[in-house]
């Protein structure tokens, strides 16, 4: 499941962004008539189709995997949270029947209504995306029910929907979805640009890349800080796994790397008080902790890799706006260069750090793992399949992304 | 008046219904793919591909809708089927992840063509095994998790000959669709011929394995007499229209017949969701959750059929 969700939420991520990339260049097509723009629209076009095509099937894979590893889970659970599953299949459906008319109707829809295609598939993108992290948000915060001997009544489908968690999450899982791609899209381009700097594709490219990814990166360590202090609330043990805080205390330290502490630092930023006091890991008995160093190790990664993202999203801002070229400025170009592969890394760390740091819980206080999942003994089997099949799939989706996205126009 | 569970459970199988008539034509494609010979081989590939290409995708979700609306409604019939049928799904899966895949890579030029023929073979035959287990009961009768031994717990419910010729049987199904649905893409008279033939002959493949299914189930097959008449009249339209060279009539027979087929499955199943003893009643979710679901569904509708019907209009105009 970890495995086909982790290979997953890249191809969904690019799937969710690369469309508001592909409409922008066509935008800009429409209104310059430069060919550049009308190549890149198409190019980006081709890699969304590839990477939709393998998130529609690893999509697939995963709504029967739910049931294949945790049947207990889906059916405890699947009442409540069906709703925000039905209403993705639904979004899908959009984008997918969008998606067919963009990248097949070129010449057999006008121009606005092929851009308003592509448009569509841009929002029910980012609808899908939304709907699926209610449905992990729910299974942070569960509300919506009574719990009685083991089974959930009185439940109420649309309240589990307005779960706490609901907000922070979606906003911050859709922003890293711009900001990774954005960010992966120009910093590829930059790369590019330092060894060939006249290629006007590749400063097309970068401009719009950095047009989405700059101001959600930006945008990003306020949604994150908006997350935290609802994590605090509601999962005081895995904010507690995120800083390693072992036990319960009024004006606690922040803990960045080993050994370095800011006093009153973490109080500050999850309650916006220096001397709120923070549930420590000693809060909850031993058998019921997440893996704390490697929720930690995640928080901070993620924490890190966004920091960066933010400067140079705050870098590009600033010579924007004083009018400089961008496209010239090689050190500018390396740091784009480098950003990007950090936020797809970062939205792994993150997604580990809101799973795994609400382990042993499938269902937050609700339903262990262990309970959740399949008698089925020798899992490990069709877990080994799927991991290959993935890998495979990854490279080869690498290789097709290089041959009809990145490489310069002949 | 009809109870709300059964309301859901006809929208499931309306789902899989969609599923079959026009994702299935796509896997049925990719068998003609493999199967492609003649002088025209390459014609008959490049027609296929161009005729799935825009479609395959939106045909594919109505799978992952009946599977959705399967986990939010019936839960307890879903944790069932996942457990029981676990490897076949899985398998299938795998088959359905290398079949896409495949596709769009070598639409893009990355090779895979020979994967996603082989897969689209395969894969259809382990949907129909996983149907066939359903049907015939064994799945219903495995107490999921219970403490049986493995094969008879994780492989006996599917590995059956009944299950076998289901198999085969939805894989005729999905080849005769594909092969009608052809003949009206093609646009010369000869690639035309070679998908009538292909048509007739996948028809005849349909009725041998419904003979051959019919007569290896289990207990004596509790079907609706009605419905099969209508079926074997749609049938018989299907080969007539074909023979005269009447393809728009033959695909809406050919459509018509496997669209009755599953509904015969329905009634002969109902009230069972997993036949021998839970109901569709006994399984369903709450009425909060079935009311919101057939909301859900509505609504969904609304925006689903209008961008539906104009993909099909855009690229399937004929």
């Amino acid at each position: 499941m970890a495995v086909s969700l982790a290979f997953h939420i890249v191809f969904a991520v690019i799937g969710i962004a690369m469309p508001v990339l592909m409409v922008l260049a066509e935008r800009r097509w429409l209104r310059t008539r430069d060919p550049v723009y009308l190549d890149l629209a198409k190019r980006w076009a081709r890699g969304t189709a590839i990477l939709f095509a393998v998130g529609a099937v690893s999509g697939t894979v995963l709504s029967f995997e739910l049931g294949l590893l945790w049947p207990r889970f889906m059916e405890l659970a699947g009442p409540i949270i069906g709703m925000p599953f039905s209403l993705e299949g639904f979004a899908f459906f959009t984008e997918a029947i969008f998606l067919g008319v963009y990248l097949y109707g070129w010449d057999k829809v006008s121009p606005p209504a092929h851009l308003l295609a592509g448009v569509l598939v841009a929002i029910s993108g980012a609808a899908s995306g939304i709907f699926v992290v209610i449905a992990n948000a729910w299974m942070n915060t569960p509300v919506g029910f009574t719990l009685a001997n083991g089974a959930l009544t009185n439940i109420d489908p649309l309240a589990a929907m307005a779960t706490p968690a609901a907000l922070p999450q979606a906003l911050h899982m859709t922003l890293a979805a711009y900001a990774a791609t954005g960010l992966g899209v120009a910093g590829i381009h930059a790369f590019l640009l330092l060894r060939n700097r006249t290629s006007a594709f590749h400063r097309a490219a970068l401009a719009i890349g950095l047009l989405v990814g700059a101001p959600a990166a930006v945008l990003q360590p306020i949604t994150g800080d908006f997350a935290a202090r609802y994590v605090a609330r509601r999962q005081p043990v895995k904010l507690a796994a995120m800083e390693a805080l072992y036990e319960t205390r009024a004006g606690a330290p922040l803990t960045v790397g080993p050994g370095i502490k800011i006093p009153y630092g973490l109080s500050l930023l999850a309650f916006h008080d220096p001397h709120a006091v923070v549930m420590g890991l000693d809060s909850v008995p031993r058998d019921e902790w997440p893996n704390v160093p490697l929720v930690h190790l995640s928080f901070d990664v993620m924490v890190a890799l966004g920091s960066y993202m933010a400067l140079v999203g705050l870098w590009a801002a600033w010579l924007a706006v004083r009018k400089r070229d961008l496209t010239t400025r090689r050190r500018f170009l390396r740091a784009v260069a480098i950003a990007a592969p950090c936020g797809f890394i970062a939205i792994e760390a993150g997604w580990m750090v809101t799973e795994l740091g609400r382990q042993p819980w499938v269902i937050f206080g609700v339903l262990k793992t262990a309970d959740a999942v399949t008698p089925m003994p020798g899992l490990i089997v069709p877990f080994t399949a799927i991991t290959l099949l993935y890998c495979g799939l990854a490279v080869i989706v690498g290789r097709l992304l290089y041959r009809q996205i990145v490489r310069s126009p002949a | 008046m009809l109870a709300l569970p059964d309301v859901l459970a006809a929208i499931i199988l309306v789902a899989l219904t969609a599923y079959v008539l026009f994702g299935g034509a796509d896997f049925g494609g990719g068998a003609w793919d493999l199967l492609a010979s003649g002088p025209r081989r390459t014609q008959q590939r490049d027609l296929i591909a161009h005729a799935i290409g825009p479609v395959w995708e939106a045909n594919h979700v109505w799978l992952i809708l009946a599977i959705v609306l399967l986990f939010t409604c019936f839960p307890k019939a879903f944790a069932t089927i996942a457990i029981s049928l676990h490897i076949p799904l899985t398998l299938m899966l795998i088959g359905i992840v290398l079949r896409g895949s495949a596709f769009v890579f070598q639409s893009y030029g990355g090779g895979g063509g020979r994967v996603f023929a082989t897969a689209s073979l395969v894969t259809p035959v382990l949907l129909g095994m996983c149907v066939g287990a359903v049907a015939s009961g064994a799945v219903g009768t495995q107490g999921a998790g219970s403490r049986e031994p493995f094969y008879q717990a994780y492989i006996g419910p599917w590995l059956t000959p009944f299950g076998f010729a289901v198999g085969l049987f939805a894989l005729a199904c999905f080849a005769f669709l594909a092969a009608v649905y052809l003949t009206l893409e093609a646009r010369d008279a000869a690639l035309q011929e070679d998908f009538r033939h292909r048509a007739i002959a996948a028809g005849a493949a349909v009725f041998a394995m419904a003979v051959i299914g019919l007569a290896l189930f289990p207990q004596a097959p509790p079907v609706n007499d009605r419905v099969v008449a209508l079926t074997a009249a749609a049938a018989i339209g299907a080969f007539w229209s074909l023979w005269r060279r009447r393809y728009r009539l033959a695909r809406v027979a050919a459509a018509g017949e496997v669209t009755l087929i599953l509904l015969g499955w329905g009634l002969a199943q109902h009230p069972y969701v997993l036949p021998p003893d839970l109901t569709i009643a006994g399984a369903a979710a709450p009425r909060i959750t079935l009311e919101l679901a057939l909301i859900a569904v509505l609504g969904g509708a609304v925006v689903l059929f209008p961008s539906l019907y104009y993909l099909f209009k855009v690229f399937k105009a004929r």
